[in-house]
C-alpha cells in the first residue's frame, strides 16, 4: 500500500532563510501522525508545502498520490486543512460558513451534508450564531467541520487546540480518533504532550529539519535521556546549584520539582549522591516522558542551529 | 502624583509612532508622493484658459475675406482649424463625435454680401458641453472676425470700415445653450463615484480577506483565481448600477440635465466602465497588503484621473503628455461618452470610438490582476 503523503528533501526558503531544510516524511493511510516542534520550526510552512499553498524550493513527492508539485488542484480536492489562525468568515454564521465551504467544493446534496455536519460537532443548535462571536473552543469546531465537509482523505491540521480549553481540546481529540478509525489520515501539529502522546506516530521538527521520528515510546527509548526528579524548597538556588555539575544536561522546572537528566546513567547517579543525602531535598530517578525528550531535542538543536 | 502629563509618555508614543511610519513604506511614499504628484499636475498639466481649440472650418466661399477670415482664426491662439469638411453635415457629425470643438461655417456669397455692406451672418457652432472649455474662444471670435476684415478694408472699401462689426458671428452654443456647467459636471459625476466606490471596494474585499486569514482558507479549496474574481465582481456590479441609477434620477429631479440619448446604450457603456473601475481595484488588492494600503493605492489613482481626465478642467487645455496620460484612464472615455448620450443625443456610432480604449484598459488590468492573484501563499 502506497503512503497518504510521501514528500522527500522538501527545502523552502524565505528572503534567503531556509525554513524546511531536507525534510522527508512518510504517512500511512488511517494514522494520526504528530507534528512537533518550536514555534517557527517549518511546520506551518511544510503542511503549507503539502497542501499545495507553497510551492517548495526542492524536493518532490506525493500527496495522496497527488504530485505536490503539478497536482496541487487534485489535492486540494481531497485535502482538508485547518489553519493555525482561524480563517473562516467572522461575518457570517456557522451554517453560512458552512454552505460556502460546501458550495465552494462542490459537495453533492449540500443540504443535508452541511446538517449531518452540524449535528455530528454538535454545532447545530448554534447554526445562527455568527462565527465572530464565538469563543475559541466553538470556533475550532466550526473549522473541523468546514474541513470535513467534503469527506477528504486526509486531514491537515496545524495547532488545532491553540488556545483552546482542556475540555474542549479533549472533545475535539476525542472526534480526531473517531474519524482515524474510519480510515481518515490525519497529521496534526502540537505543542501539547497530551496529545502527542495520543498520536500513532511522532515527527519532531527544529529549524527546518526533521530531528526524531517513531512512536512516543520509541521517541523516549531512543534518547537515552536518565531523569531525576528532584523536590525540595528553594528550586531556583537548587537548580542553579546543579547547572554547575558537569554530568548534569539539563534541569527543567516541572510544576513544583525539578527534572534534572543527563546521559551517563552512572555518571549522573554519583553527582547526584551529595544531594540525596540532604534531608530538605527528595529525589528519585523517574521514567523520561515526551516532554522531557523534547526539551531536550529543542535545547540540543539550539546549540547545533543557533 | 503618577497621573500628571508626563513628556516622557509623549516620547515614548512619539518614537514608537516615528519607527511605524519608517516601517510602513507605502504610506510614507504616499507622503511625499501624493504632493508631488498634485504639483506637477497642477502645475504643468491643468490649464483652466484652453487654447488651441480643434476648429472645423466649412468654407463656401473662396473669396478673399473669408479666407483672411480663416487665417485669422488660424492665427489666433484658441482656435485650430484642424478640419475642412465639405459640408455643414460633415461639420455637425464632427461636432458631435467630439473630434472637434468649433464649427465655423461661412457662407456662399459672404463676400459679396460683405462688400455690399450687408452684413452677413458667420455661424459659429461651438461644443458646449463643457462651457469652460468654450467660454474663452467664445469671447474673442467677434473682435478676431471684426480685426481680420477691416484689415482688407481698404482703398475703395474703407467706407466700409466703421467701429460697427462688417458682418455677424452668431453664436451657438450647441447641446448645452445656457453654458450651464451643472450639465457638464452632473454627468461626470457618474464616472467619478463609480470609480471611486468601485475601485476601493474591491480592492477593500480581497485584501480584507488577506488581513484577516480567511484567505490562506479560500487558496486551499479548489477555487480557481478566475472564479473567486469573478464572484467578488458581481455584486459590486450590481451596486455600481444601482449607483449609476440613483445620480441618473438626481441628475434629472434636481437639476435637469437633458437626457436625450438612449439609457440602454448608456446603461451598456457604464457595465464597461463597472468591470474596467473593477479590475483596477482588484488589482490593487493584489498589490496591497493591508486594506489601508489598498485604501492609499486608490487615492493614488484617483487623483490624476480626477485631475487629467477633463473632469474638472478642460481635457483640450492639457498638454500633449498629459493628453496621453489621460487617455489611458477609462474615466476620460466615459466621461465623454456619458456627456455625448446624454447631452447631445450620441448613438452607438459616435460613442463607439470611446468604447475601445475602455476595453483595451479592461483587458490589460485583469489579466494583470489574474496574473497577480497567486494560487499560493509563496
Amino acid at each position: 500500500m502506497s503512503a497518504v503523503i510521501d514528500v522527500r528533501h522538501l527545502t523552502k526558503a524565505f528572503d534567503g532563510r531556509k525554513v524546511v531544510d531536507d525534510f522527508s516524511i512518510r504517512v500511512e493511510g488511517g494514522r494520526i501522525h504528530g507534528f512537533l516542534g518550536p514555534n517557527g520550526s517549518g511546520k506551518t510552512t511544510t503542511i503549507r508545502m503539502l497542501c499545495g499553498l507553497l510551492t517548495p524550493d526542492a524536493g518532490e513527492g506525493t500527496c495522496l498520490d497527488f504530485d505536490i508539485r503539478t497536482q496541487t488542484a487534485e489535492i486540494k480536492k481531497h485535502v482538508g486543512y485547518m489553519t493555525q489562525k482561524f480563517s473562516l468568515y467572522e461575518d457570517l454564521s456557522i451554517s453560512e460558513n458552512l454552505d460556502f465551504i460546501a458550495r465552494i467544493y462542490a459537495v453533492p446534496r449540500r443540504k443535508e451534508v452541511v446538517a449531518k455536519t452540524l449535528e455530528r460537532l454538535g454545532l447545530a443548535t448554534r447554526r445562527q450564531q455568527l462565527a465572530g462571536s464565538l469563543s475559541g473552543g466553538w470556533k475550532q469546531r466550526l473549522a473541523l467541520a468546514a474541513c470535513l465537509l467534503h469527506e477528504p482523505k486526509l486531514l491537515l491540521l496545524d495547532e488545532p487546540t491553540a488556545g483552546v480549553d482542556p475540555k474542549a481540546r479533549r472533545d475535539f481529540w476525542e472526534n480526531i480518533h473517531q474519524l482515524a478509525s474510519e480510515g481518515m489520515t490525519v497529521l496534526v501539529s502540537t505543542h501539547y504532550m497530551d496529545e502527542a502522546e495520543q498520536c500513532h506516530e511522532l515527527v519532531y521538527m527544529a529549524y527546518g529539519r526533521k530531528v526524531v521520528e517513531g512512536t512516543a515510546g520509541e521517541v523516549v527509548d531512543r534518547s537515552g535521556l536518565d531523569i531525576w526528579e528532584v523536590s525540595g524548597s528553594d528550586l531556583p538556588e537548587l537548580s542553579r546549584e546543579l547547572r554547575q555539575l558537569s554530568e548534569v544536561e539539563m534541569v527543567v522546572p516541572f510544576g513544583l520539582t525539578l527534572h534534572v537528566s543527563g546521559r551517563n546513567h552512572d555518571a549522573l547517579e554519583k553527582a547526584l549522591a551529595p544531594f540525596r543525602q540532604r534531608s530538605d531535598l527528595t529525589l528519585h530517578r523517574i521514567k523520561p516522558g515526551l516532554e522531557d525528550v523534547f526539551i531536550s531535542l529543542m535545547d540540543k538543536s539550539v546549540d547545533n542551529f543557533g | 502624583m503618577s497621573h500628571r502629563f508626563s513628556l516622557a509618555r509623549v516620547r515614548a508614543v512619539l518614537i514608537k509612532e516615528f519607527i511605524q511610519v519608517r516601517r510602513d513604506r507605502l504610506t510614507f511614499a504616499m507622503m511625499i508622493g501624493v504632493p508631488l504628484l498634485q504639483l506637477l499636475l497642477f502645475g504643468y498639466a491643468i490649464n483652466s484658459d484652453p487654447k488651441q481649440l480643434p476648429t472645423a472650418v466649412v468654407c463656401a466661399d473662396p473669396g478673399p475675406f473669408a479666407r483672411s477670415m480663416v487665417s485669422a482664426l488660424e492665427n489666433s491662439a484658441y482656435f485650430e482649424v484642424t478640419h475642412k469638411p465639405a459640408s455643414e453635415d460633415e461639420g455637425d457629425r464632427l461636432l458631435a463625435l467630439g473630434e472637434v470643438q468649433f464649427l465655423l461655417v461661412i457662407p456662399s456669397g459672404f463676400d459679396r454680401s460683405l462688400q455690399r455692406g450687408e452684413r452677413p451672418n458667420v455661424l459659429l457652432a461651438a461644443d458646449a458641453t463643457d462651457p469652460s472649455a468654450t467660454g474663452n474662444a467664445l469671447s474673442v471670435i467677434s473682435t478676431l472676425g471684426r480685426q481680420s476684415i477691416n484689415r482688407e478694408l481698404s482703398g475703395p472699401l474703407a467706407s466700409l470700415k466703421t467701429s460697427e462689426d462688417p458682418f455677424e458671428v452668431r453664436v451657438q452654443r450647441r447641446y448645452n445653450p445656457e453654458g450651464l456647467t451643472s450639465y457638464n459636471i452632473v454627468p461626470g459625476l457618474m464616472g467619478v463615484i463609480l470609480t471611486m466606490t468601485m475601485i476601493m471596494m474591491t480592492a477593500l474585499s480581497v485584501t480584507r480577506e488577506r488581513e484577516k486569514g480567511t484567505m490562506e482558507n479560500l487558496l486551499a479549496t479548489p477555487a480557481r483565481p478566475l472564479e473567486v474574481m469573478v464572484g467578488k465582481i458581481i455584486p459590486y456590479v450590481v451596486i455600481g448600477y444601482v449607483q449609476v441609477g440613483v445620480i441618473l434620477v438626481a441628475a434629472k429631479v434636481l437639476f435637469q440635465v437633458p437626457m436625450l440619448g438612449s439609457l440602454a446604450l448608456l446603461a451598456g457603456a457604464a457595465g464597461l466602465f463597472i468591470v474596467a473601475c473593477l479590475a483596477v481595484g482588484f488589482t490593487f488588492s493584489t498589490l496591497a497588503k493591508s486594506q489601508l494600503q489598498a485604501m492609499q493605492m486608490t487615492m493614488f489613482f484617483f487623483l490624476p484621473n480626477i485631475l487629467l481626465s477633463g473632469f474638472m478642467f478642460p481635457f483640450r487645455g492639457m498638454p500633449e503628455w498629459a493628453q496621453y496620460v489621460g487617455s489611458v484612464f477609462p474615466l476620460t472615455h466615459f466621461l465623454r461618452i456619458v456627456r455625448g448620450i446624454l447631452l447631445k443625443d450620441n448613438t452607438m456610432y459616435e460613442v463607439l470610438p470611446h468604447v475601445w480604449p475602455i476595453l483595451a484598459f479592461v483587458l490589460v488590468a485583469s489579466s494583470l490582476a489574474l496574473k497577480r492573484y497567486k494560487m499560493t501563499l509563496d
